[in-house]
């Protein structure tokens, strides 16, 4: 009987533990620390100009909404070099987190992908190297010469229509050709930009 | 009767009495009784009467047995004429039986379509898993996540529709994920009973698919020790696995047993390349201990299971874009040198188990059963994601399960036999904010009650019939967070805007609760026809309330670059499944024939439906929907006996998978397969045993439809070939084992292991890696095995 004593305080253990855990706990909202909400990609004409800016935008990441792309008509002028800059937000979080420093700390891990389709009288070089960033591992400048393509060239020629799409990918396969089959790779980020340059 | 006239001098005492079975009372003919000192020794008539003349008087000690009971000893002092009602136990393979080697298992249904997989075979997938184990048996499957995420499949259904049982308890480790692995040390089980449907309502009525039953060998009941340590290489993975275990039994019913097996295994290799991080690293620990005798017992078990998995590093990828370079490539992406590390993206899972059993018999009645039991599965994804973060898990679960339980078995009369019992479980899942990834699984608790009565009736020696019925009440109690925006597209808005307690503007928290009632019932009969043949049939009713994964799913899945969405209003689905069994064992061959069709209505089913654009690019959206579904399957096993030494093994397995709704063919069916093995033993040398296996899987040629996705890389519609299934594939596999006696009871056993021999280049439709990287190349694995 003794062994029935043991069993039944045991059992009697496990329906307190059982009881006693608090099921009315609000869940704590999780912070989106890694989403990508934004992409602003800023062209200053070299030589003088008007600067041209315009942004992708998804508030909602993964949710069903589709990026928002800001303005309608993006113009870039003819036979131009403009010096790029591709910029990067979480908006998720308040203050809006910067990822371009996270991408600049595994600059090695991640490059920026410029392909021109549909007609578009424009070519695009890359303006930085993984050097001229600091590794968020070593806390020093990286020793490599890569492309990471926060900052690049676009160089347009004869008036024409087409698309511009940046695209990031992580873990790329580095050096590469340049091109989105030459760099592997996953994506994290792309959007597509319907260009005139007129 | 002679002797029982070989009289002792100036002795002429007399014992008599009645031989009855403990359960019913019934007399029992022909059994004996001895009496050891003399010799002397009687056989009890039909109305279980025996009697033993000219005694001396004096102490003696008696035996007494039956061709069906245990045997008993007993001290018996006669004086005189000396009454003695002995009562034996009439079911011998059920409780002492010395059966170390797990061979006789007892049918969990009489009339369902069921299959046994021996400890023998078990041994062999030492180094395994229970999925890969159980595909020895017919109309088995898998759905795969690479080579250590494998998904046990019955008549291709999968997941929460297969319950698994762990040794009595019902394993709560969040099955509702593709590529969420049973976490269970194929180690830790002496025997596994397979029931092909929902017929056994005793282990819960949601089993659709079926149960897996897994046991402990039985511990005699006798003063003992015995033991085994296994030690298994394989060349594929570059490692193996180690596994011992140690059992004491006491006089009394007093036993424990200890087990723990260790698995370290790095990167597999497809024939061609090498599978870039898909090593695994597993732990198993078990102990028992209690005290089982006939009238009552007792028993408490722990087991610890410790798994971290990782997953193809090829697999991992961004968007639409990356999984149709990747199918078009036919090559994984990234292939790296081997290596034994584990890296993102893996999964590492801890799972605790304890059990307290109590179990009472009462005489001329049954027999009763009281548990409880606890679990507790903490899982753990890793991405692959920026900076810091990649030592953070993506998804940290914690799932914890209290579960009440108890029957009582009525088998007192021959032809009777009743079991009814009740359940109480409490489950509360939480889903650990720190990851920085939103929820795909929110926070709930879900309560269970059930109860059950099931019967058999023996109506005649050739016909049998067995019946039960089931209730089961879930309650799931939710608090989720909804992006807004998911909340309005999923059109919540309109109908559960109810269920909102917080608005934080982008975001809703919503707290659903949910009551399910399920019935399920069962009923079948089994007849032994004249010519030795035995034909069973099974109706089953079975219900399923939706799992969490179901209902609440949303988010991203990085591993298959898709959005999976559940829905609110899914409801509990409902399975009729009709199995019909034919067996017939000749003189050198036999044959089962097992036809089964299984209507769902509300078959609750993901597919992709659609695409979304984010900024990361376009994804698949995989939704999971009801629709009413049809399986319609076959599983024919047959084998020869050419020779004593010669054996033949053949099996099909068929199953065709309908959406009777849409007219179209269900996803992730299994495709036909023919196993044909031959074996040769030969005892004389040291129990020598080679067998060739052949497998034959055919191409699934019913799959739904493609879907034609926007690339935002091409800049045009293109056409996603993710239902599209991979070719048929040929494997062979040769296998050979040998027994040396190493003096006492210690035995030796060596076993030699090939698979996929030829090397053979293949995908598999139901390895949700297959759009990356071919499956597994030639393995040689060597095993040895001490019993002690």
């Amino acid at each position: 009987m003794k062994t029935i004593k043991i069993l039944s305080l045991l059992f009697a253990t496990g329906l307190f533990m059982a009881s006693c855990s608090n099921d009315d706990e609000t869940p704590e909202e999780v912070n989106e620390e890694e989403t990508i909400t934004t992409m602003t990609i800023t062209l200053i004409p070299q030589g003088g100009g008007t600067t041209v800016t315009f942004v992708s935008r998804d508030l909602d990441g993964d949710g069903p909404n589709a990026p928002v792309i800001t303005p309608d008509d993006i113009v870039l002028a003819t036979n131009t070099t403009y010096s790029g800059t591709v910029s990067l937000l979480n908006e998720t979080e308040t203050p809006s987190e910067n990822v371009n420093e996270e991408i600049e700390a595994e600059a090695d891990e991640h490059q920026f992908i410029f392909t021109t389709g549909g007609g578009l009288n424009a070519s695009t070089a890359y303006a930085d190297e993984e050097s001229d960033y600091v590794s968020g591992e070593t806390g020093e400048n990286f020793t490599t010469n890569n492309p990471v393509g926060i900052l690049f060239t676009l160089t347009t020629t004869d008036a024409s229509t087409g698309t511009f799409t940046v695209t990031l990918r992580h873990e790329p396969t580095k050096p590469n050709d340049g091109t989105l089959a030459g760099a592997g790779g996953e994506t994290d980020i792309t959007q597509t930009f319907d260009v005139t340059i007129e | 009767m002679s002797h029982l006239f070989m009289v002792a001098q100036d002795c002429n005492a007399t014992l008599k009495g009645q031989v009855v079975d403990y359960h019913s009372k019934i007399e029992l003919n022909n059994a004996s009784i001895l009496i050891v000192e003399s010799s002397r020794m009687a056989t009890t008539d039909s109305s279980g009467m025996f009697s033993i003349g000219n005694l001396c008087p004096g102490k003696y000690l008696i035996e007494v047995s039956h061709p069906e009971c245990t045997t008993v000893l007993m001290d018996v002092e006669i004086r005189g004429t000396t009454n003695l009602d002995i009562k034996l136990e009439h079911h011998l393979e059920e409780l002492d039986e010395v059966n170390v080697v797990g061979d006789a298992i007892k049918n969990k249904t009489k009339t369902a379509q069921e299959e046994q997989l021996k400890l023998k075979t078990l041994e062999l997938y030492s180094a395994g898993n229970l999925g890969d184990a159980l595909k020895e048996l017919g109309g088995v499957s898998s759905l795969n996540t690479g080579a250590n995420i494998v998904k046990p499949t019955i008549h291709g259904l999968t997941g929460s529709r297969v319950l698994i049982l762990n040794d009595g308890v019902r394993m709560q480790d969040m099955e509702w994920g593709a590529e969420h692995a049973p976490n269970i040390d194929i180690n830790s089980a002496g025997s596994i009973s397979l029931i092909k449907g929902a017929s056994a309502l005793q282990y819960g009525g949601d089993a659709i698919g079926g149960v897996i039953i897994m046991e402990q060998a039985r511990v005699p009941a006798k003063d003992t020790l015995f033991g085994k340590t296994q030690v298994t290489g394989m060349s594929n993975g570059r490692g193996g696995n180690f596994n011992s275990e140690l059992t004491r039994a006491f006089g009394g019913g007093w036993f424990v047993k200890a087990q723990g097996s260790y698995k370290r295994l790095g990167d597999h290799e497809a024939p061609d390349y090498i599978l870039s991080n898909t090593g695994i690293q597993e732990m198993g620990a078990s102990l028992k201990f209690g005290k089982n005798e006939f009238t009552w017992g007792w028993d408490a078990r722990y087991s610890y299971f410790d798994t971290e998995i990782a997953v193809l590093r090829a697999s991992h990828i961004g968007n639409v874009d990356d999984l149709i370079r990747s199918i078009n490539s036919g090559e994984p992406s990234i292939i790296r040198p081997f290596t034994y590390d584990l890296q993102n993206p893996r999964q590492k899972v801890k799972h605790h188990l304890g059990k307290l059993r109590y179990y009472k018999r009462f005489e001329g009645l049954g027999k009763w059963n009281f548990q409880y039991d606890f679990q507790k599965n903490r899982r753990f994804e890793f991405d692959i994601r920026r900076g810091e973060s990649d030592d953070r898990a993506s998804i940290d679960l914690d799932l914890t399960t209290h579960t009440l339980s108890t029957d009582f078995t009525w088998d007192a009369k021959q032809e009777y036999n009743i079991q009814a019992g009740l359940l109480g479980r409490y489950q509360d899942n939480f889903a650990n904010p720190e990851t920085g990834v939103r929820r795909l699984i929110p926070d709930y608790n879900k309560y269970d009650l059930g109860a059950f009565i099931t019967g058999e009736y023996k109506a005649t020696d050739r016909l049998l019939v067995e019946a039960g019925f089931r209730y089961d009440f879930t309650r799931v109690d939710a608090k989720k967070f909804y992006r807004t925006s998911r909340w309005e597209e999923r059109g919540y808005d309109t109908e559960f805007q109810d269920l909102i307690i917080e608005d934080r503007g982008t975001d809703l928290l919503v707290n659903p609760v949910f009551d399910y009632h399920n019935f399920s019932a069962t009923t079948g009969l089994s007849y032994f026809l004249v010519d030795g043949s035995n034909l069973k049939f099974n109706y089953a009713l079975a219900q399923r309330a939706p799992n969490p994964s179901e209902l609440f799913s949303d988010g991203l899945h990085h591993s298959a670059a898709r959005i999976e969405l559940g829905d609110l209003r899914i409801d509990s689905e409902t399975s009729h499944k009709f199995t019909t069994t034919y067996h017939k064992e000749f003189k050198h061959w036999g044959l089962t024939i097992e036809p089964y069709v299984n209507w769902i209505s509300d078959f609750i089913l993901l597919e992709p439906a659609d695409v979304e654009f984010t900024i990361r690019g376009a994804f698949p959206v995989w939704e999971y929907r009801q629709t009413d579904a049809r399986l319609l399957g076959l599983d024919v096993n047959a084998h020869t006996d050419w020779t004593n030494n010669l054996r033949t093994d053949h099996r099909f397995s068929l199953v065709k998978g309908k959406d009777v709704e849409n007219e179209s063919a269900l996803i992730n069916i299994p495709a036909a397969n023919f196993r044909n093995r031959i074996t040769y033993t030969k005892t004389d040398w040291n129990n020598f045993e080679v067998f060739l296996t052949s497998t034959y899987v055919f191409e699934q040629n019913e799959t739904p439809e493609n879907i034609f996705v926007f690339s935002p890389e091409q800049q045009e519609e293109v056409l996603l070939e993710i239902n599209t299934a991979p070719g048929a594939y040929h494997l062979l596999s040769l296998g050979s084992q040998m027994e040396f006696s190493l003096g006492g009871k210690t035995r030796l056993t060596t076993a030699l292991n090939i698979t996929n021999l030829l090397d053979t280049n293949y995908r598999d439709y139901l390895n949700r890696q297959r759009f990356f990287a071919d499956d597994l190349g030639r393995n040689f694995s060597l095993q040895l095995k001490l019993n002690y």
